[in-house]
């Protein structure tokens, strides 16, 4: 199998790190090597962040060649156009728009919203996604977050 | 187990049953200490990484298992113990992670750390992605413990910062701590240290020796698709292994992790089976010079590959000879204080009274940036207190008068102190102003722990030093303490009376960082319940 190349990118404190942990959580618990890297500042809220994450059979690079990713996730509208030259060809650009119209995109589980959005477009089991999540998560969010996954899920199916 | 290269480290120095972790924060390689405190290990942060090193080696002279964690310029603070440790030796295990930033992700400048591990005649070791980070720490053990001998472990930001898979391995147990007198080896006067250097080298040698066994300091790597027709070869050291492998996958790939001493033989094996050797890695030529010092002869890399990180796509064009200009990647948003940060206040303030502001490093650098442009300069931590000395010393008065130094609280703690011992020893006649802006936290590298915050590396209760106490005690005359966003014009009438009387003053603007406060509470009250 190729390596699967995604990019989510947004702004600090939209949760874009935790988004790519359970992404490549959810591919590692579906048996592919997997690698991620991301990119921000270490504090202070506000500036740009992007997270990179491969799965396949075996990845190299954990970084995302530029112009390579199959799909890129944008949750914060000012961020699309400098990460547009990551996507490659025909690539698929999800953006967080759609989140108005998924019952539990409220800003605390938005990220994760998105990634039920994304799920649609990759191989990953539910119940891979579903674990990764509670992993990722302190308990009391874990409902809250798996909700937000389904809806979006849900409303990307159509 | 899908860790990160720092926790790697720190599942690793577990299972090696570590006794001790000491460090100072510095990205990217805070997390390694956090996670070893967290899965249980003995986690410190020391008021700086000299200090941190000093413990260290104290610690392997009684036979234990430690490592010292530190950002690349935390190397240069801990510069002075590291040449002499390396004369001393160590009984037990002395591992030192330094993390480098290539790219400058979020430093100040892109040392290069294996500089270090050849001037100081220190023992290298480099992995390229989490499983090789949690073995490497382990061969660093069995290295340190064998020739009894510092080593260093070295880690890029994207080796730190990225998360790959880990399988944990059992490894023997740790000796037990023990003390035993050796002060020929320990004590390094001059009639110590002549044949105390010479072992070094004969160790060195030695290590080097045994590094030439592939598999102990080098990989080889057969090419993934077919085999390259023109005969190449890539040496490569950390990230870039992996970076030549994928932008070369019909070519064989030897990876070195030795970094220092260089498994000469090996390299030269490998260069002789190629006709055209290539050389990747970032920062300094370092492994192509001491390639070429093993008579290797690998092609000679355009100057521009060595600044900033390597990539797939810059490996492809260094291995094409490419030398035209790179695109840069469209900007993106950069850092800025966060809304309500209490550093704003001080910087609006500042800006407006014109100072000179000679800065320090932390979140309150932003300060540089608009809306506030209100720093001078930034060096290094502490350089804030004695480099504002400097500009006092030599201005004309009325420009003297405004200059002001702004240090953040940990940073005070890390080398600030030395700084007040020199404005007190040396006063300019102005006089000096110093202002600390005191968050409650260490910030910039994710809200750490520090000497003067009252609570250990776990956020547990410990004693307190109080800064104002402290340069009172030194004897600085003019102290104050005021909360500068409750009353801003406080702060605005100490620098009134600061610049009109002169003398020397310590103005502590203390108010939490916006983000901490409130871990900072439930620390504070958990802490209360355990007492
Ligand atoms: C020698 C050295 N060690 C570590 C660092 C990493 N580092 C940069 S700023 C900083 C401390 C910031 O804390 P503080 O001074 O309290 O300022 P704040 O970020 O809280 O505003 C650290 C640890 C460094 N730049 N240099
Ligand atoms: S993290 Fe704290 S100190 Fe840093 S910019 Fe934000 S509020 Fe200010």
């Amino acid at each position: 199998m190729k390596t699967f190349n995604i990019v989510i990118a947004g702004l600090g404190g939209q949760g874009i790190v935790k988004a790519s942990d359970i992404l490549a959580d959810a591919a590692f618990r579906s048996g592919h090597d997997v690698k991620k890297a991301e990119v921000h500042g270490m504090s202070q809220r506000g500036g740009s962040v992007n997270t990179d994450i491969r799965y396949g059979e075996q990845v190299m690079s954990p970084m995302v060649p530029d112009g390579a990713a199959d799909i890129l996730l944008v949750m914060d509208a000012s961020q699309i156009e400098n990460n547009r030259y990551r996507l490659k060809p025909g690539g698929k650009l999800l953006t967080s728009d759609c989140l108005g119209s998924i019952e539990h995109g409220a800003p605390r589980t938005a990220a994760v919203a998105m990634l039920g959005v994304l799920s649609t477009s990759l191989d990953l089991g539910v119940p891979a996604w579903h674990a990764a999540i509670r992993a990722a998560l302190p308990e009391q969010h874990h409902a809250a977050n798996i909700t937000a996954f389904d809806a979006g899920r849900a409303y990307a199916r159509g | 187990m899908l860790l990160n290269g720092d926790e790697a480290i720190a599942w690793s120095a577990l299972d090696n049953g570590f006794s001790l972790g000491v460090g100072y924060p510095g990205t990217p390689s805070t997390e390694v200490l956090e996670t070893f405190g967290a899965l249980g290990g003995r986690a410190q942060w020391a008021p700086n990484e000299k200090v941190a090193l000093e413990v260290g080696l104290g610690a392997a002279f009684a036979r234990a298992r430690v490592m010292v964690t530190m950002k690349h310029v935390g190397l240069n603070v801990a510069a002075d113990p590291l040449f002499t440790v390396a004369y001393t030796g160590v009984e037990g295990a002395l591992v030192i992670v330094v993390a480098d930033d290539p790219g400058m992700a979020s430093s100040q400048n892109e040392q290069d750390s294996r500089r270090y591990a050849i001037a100081a005649g220190v023992p290298m070791l480099e992995p390229a992605d989490s499983q090789q980070a949690y073995d490497c720490l382990a061969r660093a053990v069995e290295i340190s413990e064998r020739w009894h001998t510092p080593v260093l472990l070295r880690i890029t930001t994207r080796v730190s910062h990225s998360k790959s898979i880990v399988a944990r391995r059992t490894f023997e147990p740790a000796p037990a701590p023990q003390y035993e007198r050796k002060a020929a080896e320990r004590v390094m006067v001059p009639g110590h240290a002549r044949p105390a250097h010479r072992r070094l080298r004969v160790k060195l040698e030695a290590i080097r020796a045994w590094a030439e066994e592939d598999g102990n300091g080098t990989l080889l790597y057969a090419p993934l698709e077919g085999a390259d027709t023109g005969l190449r070869g890539i040496i490569a050291n950390g990230i870039s292994t992996v970076l030549a492998r994928e932008a070369a996958p019909n070519t064989a790939v030897l990876q070195v992790m030795m970094v220092h001493p260089l498994p000469e033989q090996a390299v030269r094996r490998f260069a002789a089976a190629h006709t055209q050797t290539y050389v990747v890695e970032e920062g300094d030529p370092v492994l192509w010079e001491s390639c070429v010092l093993a008579g290797a002869a690998p092609v000679r890399n355009p100057p521009i590959y060595r600044f900033g990180e390597m990539s797939v796509a810059r490996v492809t064009r260094l291995l094409a000879g490419e030398t035209t200009p790179e695109t840069p990647p469209p900007p993106g948003k950069p850092p800025q204080l966060c809304n309500g940060c209490p550093h704003r206040t001080a910087f609006e303030i500042l800006r407006d009274r014109k100072a000179i502001v000679s800065g320090d490093i932390g979140c309150y650098t932003l300060g540089v940036m608009p809306p506030f442009q209100a720093i001078d300069t930034t060096v290094c931590m502490g350089a804030s207190i004695s480099a504002g000395l400097g500009l006092r010393h030599v201005l004309p008065e009325a420009e003297a008068r405004r200059v002001v130094s702004v240090i953040g609280d940990s940073t005070f703690m890390h080398s600030g102190l030395t700084g007040i011992a020199e404005m007190l020893y040396n006063p300019p006649p102005t006089g000096h102003v110093v202002l600390i802006l005191d968050n409650g936290t260490t910030a910039m590298t994710g809200m750490q722990e520090h000497p003067a915050t009252g609570r250990d590396l776990m956020h547990g209760p410990a004693h307190k030093i109080s800064i104002e106490a402290t340069v009172k005690a030194m004897g600085v005359p003019n102290v104050v303490v005021l909360d500068h966003v409750a009353n801003p014009q406080a702060l605005n009438d100490t620098l009134d009376r600061a610049a009109n009387e002169g003398g020397l003053w310590v103005i502590i603007a203390r108010r939490p960082c916006l983000l901490a406060a409130a871990k900072i509470k439930q620390y504070d009250a958990a802490n209360a319940v355990r007492n």
